[in-house]
């Protein structure tokens, strides 16, 4: 007997499209509606991924045939281990950041509200898209639509932000036609577009120059979308420039989206064979390495916050996809295959995710910007500064926060591929935190501002509690996910995930 | 076999700072309850800790894990000898640096006193979890903690000289804290195992020599705490924080958190065998011969009083270092019996220190002239902490210095005795002049007049005491008196609070037989 919950995957992409065709209309009836109708779906399908991982972990993968056609003719969804883990963070930060958004949306774009919520929805649906979907020409339109809506958010400020936009407009599009190349080249020599179904017919293939330069475009696509260095030109500004919870939303799952797509495309159509067949993996996690410590300089030579952390973010893409490419080395419980990459796209969610809209939330004040600026904040804000104190600490990696799991976990993958150098460079890199964000912390704590030296109450400012509870909501998360992963409660689901894609694994 | 047993008591010796870190932050506002607070939590935290002194002295051993973090490293507490030594030391000094932080802090008017309290807990927290580790990953998490909760205290002052302080010191400390953290994940992946146990946990493991000695080196960088030189130069310029926080740094947490590392790696990590075997013991015995030596000669050119304690504290934690490195029951006893005994010395210099800037407003030694006589009781106190310093009998510093010399000779290397003989007669040539100014010169013909035409109606040849002047001098003085009596009823018994016993179960455990 089918369960209700099998109907899901398809369910939470089309309720969310409908959503954001409801926000337009209601919108143009009620502008106020429109955050709530948003806020509703989204907690209606952040619930429903959470029955979904729960079917998954119990039951089995779920396939759910578009229309009733079988692959490989139709379009199927199927939802894996990987896939509701991923789907269930990018709805929780989904649902945090439009709860953020609804009074920071009415002071930054009073006139686009019902606009921006709409575009929004677009975005959640091209990421749940991306997520649940099991055929690859579908996961390329659902790229498309997720980035389109990525630039006209990043758009909506106006001014600078245009710029940005049309840098990553661009660059982003050269990414996706790389991405559909790749998926172009498969089907001229395998004639099928679902993901399964190619994963059978490629073995046979492996040694074809066709297959490996469909390979090369997905990763270079890929590595676009993802920003990682050196091809994370667009990120910055595009981060900077958005509005804060847009970059919330583009640096804690855009991106991380991308990783995942790359996940799929490396171990779903391809296999861990095929990637065992090429020095592949080594090549990216030296990368990654690079990224690492790139992002990590650069982002100590910003003077403005979301630039900084938008830097920051490049590092972490290089550590996610450091752990990936250690992933088919590593082969011992519990850091074996793709548990340190996935535990990071959480970790590296909840803290970057955190941090942008502490960063919003000086914006929304005081239309503060520059670092230096932030002097007495910590007095004027404390629940908001403590928050960001909690995601930097956690950044840097210190115990027991989720970077620092993130950080052990990598670290301990690495030594057991024996690359002691990934070891100093991830040891490195959060020295290199420690400098960045060190700085913003004492800016904001330590730092007397002028004619405030003798005064010893300030009066308080904090952000509305509509904005301040999903800050703290995150930054508390920060902590307490660190204590769970660090008591391997949620390690099973990622374990499912190695043993679906044939990494050694399992207690 | 070793009898274990499983408890909540090395949890609730945590709760006590946890809890009083949360009241302190709630009670922010009424400063009176948030001092009964720290008091309350201090004194609960150092019974919950004497508690589990007898079963302990059993030979037994208390558990508390809770829960697997990795294939053979639970997050979790072991209670042994060693561990509830430096845990005792923690928490007792705590109620007394609590006592005094009320008398000094509200004397000087200082700011953000809750952050100040609240800090200092979770410090606390941290050196008595590093204690009650059960194994290296557990133990750098506090370690880290410790490290973290420390900076808002160093930097208290807000000052951009307090502000280079703080920042050095997280440089210094966390990049050791990296480098820690690598080893940690070195030894892990060698040996497969992180717990502390008597003989080591190298014995059967399949490494070369090399990387024994090269994960023995990374693991004394990241105790960067222990301030050994040339690592050495955050602790004196985290001078520039309050007194208190001066006795946390010096007496009570950080430094004694970094030494009681240094222990651990070298007879419970590599064990005494394994050091000796690879030589390590005499690479890291001159390693910390030098810096005692050299750390005296930096503190004789200091005129700052609480400069010329920090370079006293470089050197003596090196003394520590030293005793462990001889391999030997005798040295490793003075080792271990040092770090309470020095704990309560010098928290006694420092308190004192604090006490004559805040009567006096003076900080350079030059300055000190005829203080002995304005304040008897504090440089009463001083001269006691100095002499034991110094290794003078009846004062507890002469009963480790023995042990510590006996080490040297049982090891049979003479140059490490006459080593230790050098270094303590610096001590005495750096303390000295401190008692001599205070106690034989006479105050400055102006100062004198001064004080005069400040109280005119004592115009007669008796010194003025200036020491009881300030309010709740009483908090500066008592707590005073408290150290520097029992750093001299150390000496005259030693097993006070079970030191020595707790030294002995230590050492019966790591040389089995002795």
């Amino acid at each position: 007997m089918s369960s209700v919950v099998e109907h899901f995957p398809v369910l939470v992409v089309v309720v969310s499209l409908l959503s954001a065709i409801t926000i337009l209309i209601a919108g143009w009836i009620n502008r106020k509606t429109a955050c709530y109708i948003s806020i509703a779906t989204l907690l209606g399908q952040f619930i429903a991924s959470l029955f979904i991982l729960h079917h998954v972990m119990t039951i089995g993968p779920i396939h759910y045939r578009l229309g009733g056609w079988g692959p490989p003719w139709g379009i199927e969804y199927v939802m894996d281990a990987l896939n509701a883990y991923v789907l269930v963070i990018l709805l929780f930060l989904g649902l945090v950041c439009v709860i953020y958004s609804k009074r920071n949306i009415e002071h930054e774009l009073p006139q686009k509200v019902v606009a921006f919520y709409t575009i929004y929805q677009l975005l959640i649906t091209g990421l749940c898209g991306i997520t649940v979907t099991g055929d690859i020409f579908n996961m390329y339109v659902f790229i498309e639509i997720t980035c389109l809506s990525a630039y006209a958010l990043i758009a909506s400020r106006g001014k600078i932000a245009l710029k940005a936009s049309f840098t990553y407009l661009v660059l982003g599009s050269i990414g996706a036609c790389f991405f559909l190349l790749g998926i172009g080249f498969l089907y001229s020599v395998t004639g099928s577009l679902n993901i399964h179904d190619l994963s059978l017919l490629l073995p046979p293939l492996y040694g074809n120059r066709v297959v490996l330069a469909a390979f090369v475009f997905f990763i270079v696509g890929l590595s676009i979308k993802m920003a990682l260095f050196p091809l994370h030109t667009w990120l910055p500004d595009a981060h900077a420039f958005a509005p804060s919870e847009i970059s919330a939303m583009l640096s804690g799952i855009i991106i991380e989206v991308s990783t995942y797509a790359f996940i799929r495309v490396a171990f779903s159509v391809f296999t861990v064979n095929f990637i065992k067949l090429l020095p592949v993996f080594e090549i990216l996690s030296w990368i990654a390495a690079i990224a690492i410590i790139v992002g990590s300089v650069l982002a100590i030579t910003q003077s403005n916050l979301k630039r900084m952390l938008a830097y920051s973010s490049v590092a972490n893409m290089g550590y996610i996809m450091l752990a990936v490419g250690l992933s088919t080395s590593a082969t011992r419980y519990p850091w074996s295959g793709l548990t340190p990459a996935s535990m990071h796209i959480l970790n590296h969610a909840l803290m970057k995710g955190c941090l942008f809209l502490v960063a919003g939330a000086f914006i929304y004040k005081g239309n503060l910007w520059e670092i230096k600026d932030f002097q007495g904040l910590g007095r004027r804000m404390p629940y908001t500064c403590a928050a960001f104190v909690i995601a930097a600490i956690s950044m840097i990696g210190m115990p027991p926060s989720v970077g620092f799991v993130s950080k052990l976990y990598i670290i301990l993958a690495s030594l057991e591929a024996k690359q002691f150098v990934f070891v100093a460079v991830l040891l490195l890199s959060s020295l290199l935190n420690l400098v960045y964000f060190w700085r913003v912390i004492e800016t904001m704590y330590m730092k007397v501002e002028k004619g405030t030296e003798h005064t010893s109450h300030v009066p308080r400012d904090e952000i509305p509690l509509s904005m301040l509870i999903p800050v703290l909501t995150l930054s508390s998360l920060c902590i307490l996910m660190g204590i769970l992963w660090l008591t391997k409660i949620p390690i099973p689901i990622l374990n499912r995930v190695n043993v679906l894609f044939g990494l050694v694994g399992g207690p | 076999m070793i009898g274990i047993t499983e408890s909540v008591q090395p949890l609730l010796a945590l709760l006590g700072p946890a809890l009083g870190a949360t009241l302190i932050l709630i009670f922010g506002k009424r400063p009176n309850v948030r001092e009964a607070w720290t008091l309350l939590a201090s004194c609960f935290q150092f019974l919950i800790v004497l508690s589990m002194v007898p079963t302990i002295l059993d030979g037994k051993r208390l558990v508390c894990y809770l829960f697997t973090m990795f294939p053979g490293i639970d997050f979790g507490f072991h209670v042994d000898a060693f561990g509830l030594l430096f845990a005792l030391t923690a928490s007792s000094l705590w109620i007394v640096v609590s006592i005094y932080s009320i008398g000094y802090m509200r004397a000087l008017k200082e700011h953000a006193q809750t952050r100040f309290y609240f800090c200092f807990a979770l410090a606390i927290l941290g050196a008595v979890g590093v204690a009650l580790s059960a194994n290296l990953v557990t133990m750098y998490i506090f370690y880290e903690i410790l490290t973290v909760s420390t900076y808002p205290l160093v930097a208290h002052e807000q000052t951009s000289e307090a502000l280079f302080a703080g920042r050095k010191y997280l440089a210094y400390l966390l990049t050791g804290g990296c480098f820690l953290l690598g080893s940690v994940a070195l030894t892990y992946s060698i040996s497969g195992t992180t717990d502390f146990r008597p003989g080591g946990i190298f014995t059967g493991t399949m490494a070369s020599r090399s990387m024994f000695i090269i994960l023995f080196i990374l693991f004394i960088i990241g105790f960067m705490k222990a301030a050994y030189m040339p690592f050495h130069s955050w602790l004196p310029t985290a001078m520039v924080a309050p007194t208190p926080v001066s006795a946390l740094l010096h007496a009570v947490a950080v430094v004694k958190a970094g030494v009681f590392g240094v222990v651990r790696i070298v007879s419970y990590v590599y064990g005494v065998d394994l050091m000796q075997q690879l030589g390590l013991g005499v690479l890291l015995a001159a390693f910390a011969g030098f810096t005692m030596i050299v750390a005296s000669l930096f503190a004789i050119a200091q005129d700052n009083l609480k400069r010329r304690l920090a370079y006293s504290t470089i050197s003596q934690l090196s003394y520590i270092i030293f005793g462990v490195a001889l391999l030997s029951p005798m040295g490793i006893t003075g080792a271990m019996i040092h770090i309470p005994f020095h704990g309560f010395m010098k928290i006694t210099l420092f308190l004192c220190a604090g006490s004559i800037l805040v009567a006096s407003g003076k900080k350079n030694i030059s300055e000190m002239a005829g203080i002995g006589r304005a304040m008897p009781i504090t440089m009463l106190a001083f001269t006691v902490g100095a002499l034991g310093m110094c290794g003078a009998p009846p004062i507890a510093g002469f009963v480790s210095k023995w042990y510590l010399a006996t080490g040297a000779a049982q090891s049979g290397q003479m140059i490490f005795l006459t080593l230790l003989l050098i270094a303590s007669l610096l001590d005495v040539v750096y303390f000295y002049p401190i008692i001599r100014v205070a106690f034989f010169e006479k105050m400055p013909e102006d100062e004198v007049l001064k004080e005069r035409e400040a109280k005119v109606e004592l115009f007669s040849e008796k010194p003025q005491i200036i020491e009881t002047r300030r309010p709740l001098y009483y908090f500066i003085l008592v707590p005073i008196a408290i150290t520097a009596t029992i750093s001299i009823l150390f000496c005259l018994f030693p097993n006070l609070f079970h030191i020595h016993g707790l030294a002995q179960v230590a050492i019966r455990d790591l040389f089995k037989g002795w």
